[in-house]
């Protein structure tokens, strides 16, 4: 399906307008079916695999099955993300399980603040960035021109479907 | 029961008249991926200081939109300044080998000199980034703990010269985080296509705002503006992908990339650049994992199908690029692999695998159990974190990298500007003494303003900028930046600018909604809704555009290779199809918004290929061949070509503009020293 929604699990999230999915989706896949309160993906093809919508399911009840043309069935990556790092369940097709954790973040959610230690910004005529106290310029230059022939050779491509 | 299949419910949100909705800013950034949230961190810090307001509007949601959405395992682009590991100079001179040295000094220098700032300001934020210490990597979040951060001057682990390994399924979170804080609630908006440049209707060549649709209500929205950067990202699904089922989503760029910088800006007329340019990348087979951790950090190698090392085979064909300064030391460039790669294909030598067991048992051999446990979790992790699908690939194949191969395969053609691909939009350079007055554009005030295209007040950054390229993540980020401190100065200078648009209001609307008044006028005619003689679907529109393309215009099923006879006829197709793009239909918002987005797809495509067109030499083999050309031509074609659209008569015109060298060459011992 790529990403599918289990129909036990899905709560439709508790009857909130938009769905956990729906908010995430970078695709615009998923909607939420307000009668059964279940969510689905609208458009499988278009599925980046990209576990967004998996990994911010309050419910856990979104889940891959890999692209059916061609992933054999039952193999599966399934990722559990704190608020620190992210935990990966990989079930091979024959039954066996590998676990990974790997760090995601070493703030806490929120406490960007990128303007915090830096001063004002100066001079809006400069190159240098907000955060940028000095700025580099090339060691040597040199401006040689390409010399080539045929420069004034053009190509013109008239739109048909525009009338001139 | 059997039903006439029009009567299914629809899948996607109801579709219905919409509401306009105005809206009036400043400084309008039309997109929130790398390049959106480094413009808008960038335009709020000096637009606040100086009276300029800022919006930001993008069609996903900021916390996983554009590419980096899935995570990303290494950030490719960090010169290493502060370690002293490269010059920006150098960089420079990198980025012109890779790319057939068709690249503009000015833009690639000036991505460079900025981009380790914004790679401290990710670990600053909270990017695990890996540190190298006694000959170990150390994941950011130990290496955190043990006070070994990139931007005090610790190792990063380097795999190749440029790039730097990160623990980053987090990157876009923490990057939209940052945009967010930075704007605060009021100052974005999501689930807001952009389908529209919008011009003014009083100064001629100048933009005042865009139109689009929201995709969560019926409504189109109009946004007026003074500077506009449009930030969407490349195009994908434009080539027919080899995965025709489910897997057509499981691009390796992300699949709602659709075009929209190119196709809106092509619209606008401005200026394109390098439009032939296109990206072929070598990945792992089907899931399109990134090898390039494998190539450079695990030093595995690719063989074909009878086990040799076409990269060691072939290298006879790379001589005479390598004689004329092309392919120097160690700077392979990205197309030539490709090359070397496609010659044992086609020579029926196929499949192509990359030797995992050979390369984990080698580095396996001064190992403890302990680390050769770490040393599989990195090879894992750099799939979990930017495609889980080769994981799953893996999974259900029953893979252990260990004990198994595993096939690579160059993919369906990608067009973008800021991974090894340089296609986009002519822009000004930085207004310094270095940069000659040829890579400047002057505004109406007779000005230069960064970034700027060649319409006034409409500025690129990221995938939009074209003839530089190797930006990635961090490079997109910073160029953001450059492209929002510019236009924040465009704006102050304008101030008394009062956006008056051409078109009214309801006309906007009649537009942007067109494919559903189609659907409603036809509706009914057929019993099934796909199949009907007045309209044509989205998803049936964008397989005739990858099918043209692919036949015609260098796709996988002629190995890259097309001609001049191809290419007309293939261009024809693309004309024939956009009068039939009139005939889009929409049946739900979600509809809606697919069939601006093919509408892009073709615009891009079609751009792409009328370059290819012109273009009479193979400047990338591995990447395209014109089969009626298939030299360099470095007498007449060491130029970048560009073109300009003319809305009103329809003419597009392909022209050349003169490549001028800032960086100065060096000798072949240097790029010997040099990584890629």
């Amino acid at each position: 399906m790529p990403s599918f929604v289990d129909v036990e699990k899905c709560d439709g999230c508790k009857g909130g307008e938009k769905t956990a999915c729906m908010y995430v989706c970078p695709n615009d896949l998923m909607v939420l079916d307000e009668q059964e309160m279940k969510a689905y993906n609208q458009e499988p093809q278009a599925c980046w695999e990209c576990y967004s919508c998996v990994k911010i399911c309050p419910q856990g009840a979104i889940a891959v099955r890999p692209y059916a043309d061609f992933a054999p069935l039952g193999g599966t990556s399934t990722p559990l993300l704190s608020s620190e790092d992210v935990m990966w369940t990989i079930q091979f097709r024959n039954g066996s399980v590998k676990r990974f954790k790997f760090p995601t973040r070493t703030t806490p959610e929120g406490s960007i603040d990128p303007f915090k230690g830096y001063p004002e910004p100066d001079n809006i005529e400069d190159e240098k960035q907000y955060t940028e106290t000095e700025l580099l310029i090339p060691e040597q230059t040199i401006r040689q021109l390409v010399e080539q022939e045929d420069m004034d050779h053009t190509y013109v491509w008239q739109n048909p479907n525009v009338q001139a | 029961m059997p039903q006439v299949p029009i009567k299914a419910q629809r899948k996607g949100l109801e579709i219905a008249e919409p509401t306009i909705r105005e809206i009036e800013t400043e400084c309008l950034i039309v997109g929130g991926g790398a390049g959106g949230c480094g413009s808008a961190i960038e335009a709020v810090a000096w637009g606040d200081k100086l009276g300029v307001d800022v919006l930001l509007v993008e069609k996903a949601a900021l916390e996983r939109s554009g590419a980096l959405a899935q995570g990303l395992s290494a950030i490719n682009t960090y010169i290493g300044l502060k370690q002293g590991h490269n010059t920006v100079d150098d960089y420079t001179r990198m980025v012109h080998m890779d790319l057939m040295h068709l690249t503009r000094d000015d833009l690639v220098f000036d991505v460079g000199r900025h981009v380790d700032d914004s790679v401290h300001l990710f670990e600053e934020w909270g990017l695990p980034i890996w540190v190298s210490k006694d000959g170990k990597n150390i994941d950011g979040a130990k290496a955190k703990e043990m006070g070994l951060q990139i931007r005090e001057g610790a190792q990063p682990v380097r795999t190749g010269a440029w790039q730097c390994m990160i623990n980053g399924e987090s990157y876009k979170r923490i990057m939209a985080e940052a945009a967010k804080n930075a704007l605060g609630e009021k100052r974005y908006m999501e689930r807001i296509f952009i389908c529209k440049i919008l011009m003014d209707a009083n100064e001629p060549n100048r933009v005042a705002g865009v139109a689009g649709i929201n995709v969560r209500e019926n409504e189109v929205v109009i946004i007026k503006a003074n500077a506009v950067i449009l930030a969407s990202g490349g195009c994908v699904n434009v080539y027919r992908t080899r995965s025709q089922g489910e897997g057509e989503g499981r691009a390796w760029y992300p699949v709602w990339n659709a075009g929209t910088t190119y196709a809106l800006a092509v619209q606008a007329g401005a200026e394109t650049t390098m439009m032939e340019n296109r990206f072929v990348p070598t990945r792992f087979k089907d899931g399109y994992g990134p090898v390039g951790a494998w190539f450079l950090l695990f030093k595995a190698k690719a063989t074909n199908g009878k086990g040799e090392v076409y990269l060691e085979k072939n290298i006879d064909m790379i001589k005479p690029y390598e004689q004329r300064g092309y392919a120097m030391g160690k700077v392979m460039p990205t197309c030539l692999r490709n090359h070397m790669m496609i010659r044992e294909m086609r020579n029926g030598n196929g499949p192509i695998y990359m030797d995992t067991p050979t390369a984990l048992a080698e580095l396996s051999k001064t190992k403890t159990e302990e680390e050769r446990k770490h040393l599989e979790a990195e090879a894992w992790e750099d799939f979990l974190d930017m495609t889980i699908s080769q994981a799953n690939v893996w999974a259900s194949n029953n893979i252990e990298p260990e004990n198994d191969r595993s096939e690579i395969m160059p993919t369906e053609p990608y067009l973008l500007g800021s991974h090894s691909g340089c296609c986009g939009l002519w822009v000004s350079g930085p207004d310094e003494d270095w940069v000659p007055d040829e890579y400047k554009i002057k505004a109406d005030n007779g000005k230069v303003y960064n970034r700027m295209t060649t319409v006034n007040g409409f500025f690129t950054c990221g995938d939009g900028v074209g003839a530089s390229g190797h930006k990635y993540s961090s490079g997109s980020f910073a160029e953001g930046r450059i492209a929002a401190k510019s236009a924040i100065r465009w704006c102050v200078d304008h101030k008394d600018f009062k956006p008056t648009l051409k078109q009214s209001n309801e006309d906007i609307k009649n537009e942007l909604y067109k494919p559903w008044y189609t659907f409603k006028e036809f509706g009914n005619v057929s019993t099934d809704p796909e199949v009907n003689p007045h309209y044509i679907t989205p998803g049936n529109f964008m397989k005739r555009i990858m099918k043209v393309s692919d036949e015609y215009g260098g796709g996988t099923s002629t190995y890259y290779t097309t001609n001049k006879e191809m290419l007309e006829a293939g261009i024809n197709y693309l004309d024939l199809l956009e009068q039939d793009s009139q005939k889009l239909a929409a049946r739900d918002l979600h509809e809606l918004m697919r069939c601006w987005e093919q509408h892009n797809r073709l615009w891009t495509v079609r751009m792409h290929m009328l370059n290819i067109l012109f273009r009479e030499e193979t400047r990338y083999p591995g990447f395209y061949y014109r089969s009626d050309h298939m030299g360099i031509d470095d007498k007449k074609w060491r130029v970048f070509t560009n073109g300009k659209y003319d809305v009103e008569t329809g003419k597009l015109t392909l022209f050349k503009r003169p490549l001028i060298k800032i960086i100065p060459d060096k000798s072949l011992e240097f790029f010997t020293a040099l990584g890629t």
